[in-house]
């Protein structure tokens, strides 16, 4: 039967055909949606976990108790997983291990755009490249084999286009003769002493060279010889993108991108008489085939940034661009907080409070927009709080106490914690604010260890965010209600001027938690038109529900009116409006 | 082969259900037969953002993207986003579009004018325009949500996929109790 499926969904279904037990995953564009789909087979334990390196660890046992074990992430995801990783490679496996790290050229969604291959290499551990959703599957199911047969964990790089693209997948069935997991000692594999780790690398070595050696025999390298003039090695989207704007020339498509076929490509450039290779971002395949002595042109026209179309690949060849309706100039359109999202009111007393804002990785990473413009550094998840705790090792003493680090939950509980005992431990005098809106929402309203459910949607316990913090060791710890904006600039305010670290908690939910008793909807809040000054104060928190009607007249007059569809009832532009002209409708 | 292929581009805003229409598009192509692809972008678009999705169909489809200029229909749910997606289209190309404007927040705060005059432009620039507004013909059909299956009836009658083929694409996409209205609003679109 086939299906239309994205190539995450496509993963998904992949290993569960290969037989996978267990799936574990923190969510990430753009690769948060197989998990999500790995929950439709019960036959998987589908589990988010705190972290990417907690969610590697946990696929890592479920492979040494003898189980096939999937573990997906963001291409950033990688490095925090990447301590793992990198013994895993020597280990081993005993169920096959498929780590998926989806890529994301040209930052739709992600703060820099890292090339995963090179963990590929870096790590010793083969890599696979899917072109569609059609691959997606069957290099996930195939990966396990992989795993199994060569005794490594294998990595699969998707990207945007890939996780994202849909195309159609003929569904096959779940293996069904895999032996049953159970705990079997084997401490000079699995115990990675210097002893036995030394015994290991040459192992994953010779493995590297083998697989290398095999690859031309192995289902995921193609040569597909047209016209021999120019031949084209290229994997993944690129493939797809050089069988659109080139489909006269020869390809060697990879699947396996690392170790490379050396022959192979021996073998095609042989054939053809200009090389190319065309890969987004790093010229990771064509350093290496530069280093085998082949001549080969790449990055002279490829550009090292951004993602590849079939337009820039058109312009790299010097081919003709389609003739193309002149772009008009319109206003932008940037994602924005939802109406009601309780973050707004805490930038909005940031703003006026002129506090040095470290930002992190959520939502509230909007909070850079205007007009809230209150935030002032974004690195990486979890970075907030060390880099408050930094910021105020430098400066004076007046601009210590406006430092403010302000960190999601779920970022929080990913890797934000460690930097709270730090400023705990040597005693940083910044203040942290948790924005807990009971749940990971800018990957689309994911669980975590404090939202109270599962992946599955079962009732668990949910980490208790103020008791965590005082068992950290903080003194200070305050909640908030982030829609009282007189009442959280107050207390940001108080806790800015105390020279000790303390820790602001805000406590409403996220308004896009569908779950029963979580958000609820106030009465719609409406503006008096009549009475409404035009003085713009409502204006100033950005609310997408609320917007400025202009007189119409030339002059820089008009009043605010409320969209009823949009509005939450939050109440915080009633807070604003100094006129007493917003209220909720009867 | 690629002058074979059917490029098509849904536009508007997140939120707007634009994902869920592409999809209907594309499981109908399939269930007539094509090979199809499909991509987008989710994430940071899905707060209020621009939303792009590229449908392609015919007998091989390689790139999921549509190439830059080489669109057939551009599919609009919103003016202004219909609008800056013209250069994606091919001269000579079809735009279907409904007939709402959604302000973005430098409009909604009162610092720019939402472009006034946009229809006249899409007119100028493409003869095959058609306007339709989906929020009053789904409200006729029996439900203002089903404004986009409006719209989906009104594309699909200048695309080689039979009725049959839409039909069971909507049974299957959407829930049983809004099937009805969806197969009413998908008609009165097609005959609009």
């Amino acid at each position: 039967m086939k299906e239309i499926l994205s190539g995450n969904e496509a993963i998904a279904r992949g290993a569960y055909e290969a037989g996978c037990l267990v799936a574990c995953a923190y969510p990430g564009t753009p690769s948060t949606e197989i998990l999500e789909n790995t929950i439709k087979y019960t036959e998987i334990d589908s589990s988010w976990a705190p972290n990417e390196k907690v969610a590697l660890e946990v696929a890592i046992g479920a492979s040494f108790g003898g189980g096939r074990a999937l573990c997906t992430m963001k291409h950033v995801g990688v490095n925090v997983a990447a301590d793992p990783l990198f013994t895993l490679s020597y280990t081993g496996v005993r169920g096959g291990l498929v780590l998926v790290a989806a890529d994301d050229p040209e930052m739709h969604s992600s703060q820099n755009e890292q090339d995963s291959r090179n963990y590929a290499r870096f790590a010793k551990v083969p890599m696979l490249e899917p072109s569609d959703s059609r691959e997606c599957k069957e290099f996930t199911r195939l990966g396990f084999e992989l795993s199994e047969q060569y005794d490594t964990p294998v990595m699969l790089r998707s990207s945007t286009r890939i996780s994202h693209g849909k195309s159609l997948v003929e569904l096959g069935e779940r293996v069904t003769d895999l032996p049953l997991p159970k705990l079997e000692k084997n401490p000079a594999k699995l115990v990675m002493l210097p002893g036995n780790a030394r015994v290991r690398h040459p192992l994953v070595e010779q493995n590297l060279i083998n697989l290398s050696k095999a690859a031309a025999a192995l289902p995921f390298n193609r040569v597909e010889l047209r016209d021999t003039s120019i031949g084209i090695i290229t994997a993944g989207i690129c493939y797809q993108y050089v069988r659109e704007v080139l489909p006269n020339a020869s390809t060697l498509k990879l699947g396996m991108v690392y170790p490379l076929p050396h022959e192979l490509i021996r073998e095609f450039a042989s054939k053809v008489d200009t090389l190319y290779v065309i890969e987004e971002l790093d010229p990771f395949i064509e350093d290496q085939v530069k280093a085998m002595g082949i001549p080969v042109i790449g990055k002279e026209i490829i550009s090292l940034c951004g993602e590849l179309t079939p337009g820039r690949l058109r312009t790299a060849f010097g081919l003709p661009q389609a003739a193309v309706t002149p772009a008009e100039k319109m206003p932008g359109r940037p994602p924005n907080m939802c109406p009601g999202c309780p973050h707004r009111g805490v930038f909005f007393a940031l703003k006026q409070l002129r506090a040095y804002v470290t930002g992190d990785i959520g939502c509230y990473t909007l909070g850079f927009m205007p007009p809230l413009s209150a935030m002032d550094t974004c690195v990486c998840m979890g970075a907030s709080i060390g880099m408050a705790t930094g910021v105020t090792k430098v400066v004076s003493a007046e601009e210590k106490k406006k430092v403010v680090a302000v960190i999601g939950d779920s970022t929080f509980l990913h890797t934000g914690v460690n930097g709270l005992m730090d400023m705990v431990y040597n005693n940083s005098p910044a203040t942290v604010i948790i924005l807990d809106n009971n749940i990971t929402a800018m990957t689309g309203r994911q669980d975590n260890p404090a939202s109270g459910f599962t992946l599955m949607d079962d009732p668990t316990h949910a980490v208790n965010i103020p008791l965590l913090c005082k068992a950290v060791g903080v003194k200070h710890i305050r909640i908030v209600n982030p829609l009282d904006l007189e009442e959280t600039k107050r207390v940001i305010a108080e806790e800015m001027e105390r020279p000790e670290p303390s820790v602001i908690i805000t406590n409403k939910p996220c308004v896009l938690i569908k779950r029963e008793d979580v958000f609820q909807k106030g009465p719609i809040y409406a503006v008096d038109e009549e009475r409404c000054t035009g003085c713009r104060a409502c204006l100033k928190i950005g609310c997408p529900a609320i917007e400025w009607r202009a007189a119409g007249d030339g002059s820089r007059r008009g009043k605010a009116s409320i969209d009823p569809l949009l509005c939450t009832g939050c109440d915080v532009c009633r807070q604003l409006c100094k006129f007493d002209v917003i209220g909720s409708k009867p | 082969m690629s002058g074979q292929i059917k490029n098509i581009l849904l536009v508007g805003v997140g939120g707007q259900g634009i994902l869920l229409a592409s999809e209907i598009l594309s499981e109908a192509a399939m269930l007539a037969g094509f090979d199809v692809k499909k991509s987008e972008i989710h994430g940071m678009s899905q707060r209020g953002g621009s939303v792009v999705s590229h449908v392609r169909y015919g007998a091989e489809v390689f790139s999921p993207i549509v190439p830059e200029g080489e669109g057939d229909i551009l599919f609009g749910f919103e003016l202004m986003e219909t609008c800056r997606s013209l250069p994606l289209l091919k001269p000579g190309g079809t735009v279907v579009a409904n007939d709402l404007q959604i302000s973005p927040p430098s409009v909604l705060m009162g610092q720019e004018l939402y472009p006034g005059g946009l229809v006249e432009r899409i007119k100028a620039q493409f003869a095959d325009f058609l306007l339709v507004d989906g929020q009053k013909i789904a409200a006729d059909s029996g439900n203002v949500k089903a404004a986009n299956t409006v719209l989906l009836g009104a594309v699909s009658k200048r695309l080689s996929i039979a009725e049959e083929y839409w039909l069971k694409a909507l049974e299957k996409m959407v829930p049983a109790k809004a099937l009805d209205v969806n197969k009413r609003a998908f008609r009165m679109g097609r005959e609009f």
